[in-house]
């Protein structure tokens, strides 16, 4: 078979391919996406507090928060596989190779990244409009709801940053979630597998859809950027 | 109505001190004009008299008291939310009953003549047109004191005349204003006292004609002799 003949077969398989294929898909989606909302939750909130407050710690946490970005992912699943195994500080309650693991392990991998971010982001609008907001006797504190209001659009491109992180993702989740098929088995586990099978038409069609789904992040963050540069004159 | 005095205030940045025992009285409802080279000070001195910043040492009262009283600040380069311009305005009337907000919004953009911005993304609007919302916002504020650093430093001739006439509109509404600047013309135009600072220290206080005509010491008499000298024309070239 051709190049091009296993593209097409590929392409083909997406729409034959029935219940499997959308329950990877499924699962790599509710995966990747609850972890993204608990990461936004912890990390919009200290992005946002290490823009604006300086205390003790603040500079080593900053470094801390921008060097855990760079983290293996092997790394943190072998981290998170230690902390859930039966014999780990959180073994009792059984997570391991369960898609909580997986979430767990995304989350912290995005966090940082979303902390990093979106702290560059409160900084470069706390500069601007903190000492006018300072000006009409607005405390620090009250503030950060205008803050956050005035950098949605760029807190936008941050979550989805996030979210094309976690999608993508396979070394941390293939330790903690095992790929067990029907169970812990998204798209990037299964294209490992199907590959190391020779099942190249399966591991492309999946491929293609984790593709397709980059691309959608991508023209998702185009548009948020490009509606925040339009709405408020290119400033 | 408060106005501030300054008791042996200085104020530092790690360790370098830039402003220095800084001992002033305004009068209440004056018009103060801050000169001074560039570096001297006198952005650090507002934010420090409008309570940005915290003195290291000294005090700063408001006729004895340490309450500061309603006052507020137009910055040189204009800080505009990325709201409407009405929606700017009425931000800054958060703490105004809910009900007042919309109607003292249109009031100020109507004293500024900016009503037909109104629906208007603030971020979008021209330099001048910002400067104009800020000061129509600090108007809708109703200070006691108005803090201005350079508001037409970046403005064109017309933006600078608009902007001179509604801050002195402000001021014989009663309202005390203190204003860097570094357009001499401008500050004898508008000012009542002239404050000089050069490198962190008041080195004058004095009333304007007095100032610019019998300036208080030397540096001040250097600041203002290069503005004024103008060379001779010697020779007009022939076309």
């Amino acid at each position: 078979m051709t190049d091009s003949q296993s593209f097409l077969s590929a392409f083909l398989l997406i729409f034959q391919w029935g219940g499997d294929l959308w329950e990877i898909i499924g699962l790599s989606l509710r995966v990747s996406l609850s972890s993204v909302v608990i990461s936004t939750l912890l990390g919009l909130p200290l992005g946002a507090l290490l823009a604006v407050r300086r205390f003790r710690g603040h500079h080593a946490i900053t470094i801390l928060v921008n060097t855990m970005m760079s983290l293996p992912p092997v790394v943190v699943g072998l981290f998170v596989y230690i902390l859930l195994s039966r014999a780990g500080p959180l073994g009792v309650f059984g997570l391991l190779f369960t898609p909580a693991a997986m979430v767990i392990a995304q989350t912290v991998l995005i966090t940082p990244i979303v902390v990093a971010l979106s702290r560059q982001h409160f900084q470069q609008e706390w500069e601007r409009v903190g000492e006018q907001l300072r000006s009409f006797n607005i405390g620090t504190m009250e503030a950060l709801p205008t803050l956050f209001w005035e950098t949605r659009a760029a807190l936008t491109t941050v979550v989805l940053a996030g979210f094309g992180r976690a999608i993508a993702e396979i070394g941390a989740v293939m330790i903690v979630g095992g790929n067990i098929d029907h169970l812990t088995r998204v798209m990037t586990t299964a294209i490992a597998l199907e590959t190391s099978k020779g099942n190249l038409e399966l591991a492309m069609a999946l491929g293609i859809v984790l593709l397709a789904l980059a691309l959608l992040v991508n023209v998702a963050v185009h548009l948020v950027s490009h509606w925040s540069s339009v709405r408020s004159g290119g400033k | 109505m408060p106005s501030p005095s300054l008791n042996n205030v200085s104020f530092s940045i790690n360790g370098t001190e830039l402003l220095k025992d800084l001992n002033l009285s305004l009068e209440k409802g004056s018009f103060n004009v801050v000169l001074g080279p560039n570096g001297s000070g006198k952005s650090l001195f507002l934010r420090l008299c409008h309570g940005l910043l915290q003195p290291d040492n000294g005090q700063l009262n408001w006729n004895g008291s340490q309450t500061l009283p309603p006052q507020t600040m137009v910055f040189q380069k204009p800080v505009m939310l990325r709201r409407s311009a009405k929606e700017n305005i009425m931000y800054a009337l958060r703490n105004c009953p809910k009900g007042e907000r919309a109607e003292r919004a249109q009031q100020a953009l109507k004293w500024a003549g900016l009503e037909r911005l109104s629906g208007r993304m603030a971020t979008v609007l021209s330099g001048g047109q910002q400067q104009r919302l800020a000061i129509a916002r600090a108007w809708a504020l109703k200070p006691e004191i108005l803090f201005l650093d350079e508001p037409t430093a970046s403005l064109d001739p017309g933006a600078c005349d608009y902007v001179e006439e509604h801050v002195k509109a402000m001021h014989e509404s009663g309202i005390q204003v203190l204003m860097s600047t570094h357009n001499l013309a401008q500050a004898r135009r508008l000012a009542q006292q002239i404050i000089y600072i050069q490198d962190g220290r008041i080195m004058a206080h004095q009333p304007v004609e007095e100032f610019f005509t019998q300036p208080a010491c030397d540096e001040a008499y250097e600041f203002i002799r290069r503005e004024f000298v103008i060379e001779p024309v010697t020779k007009i070239k022939s076309v």
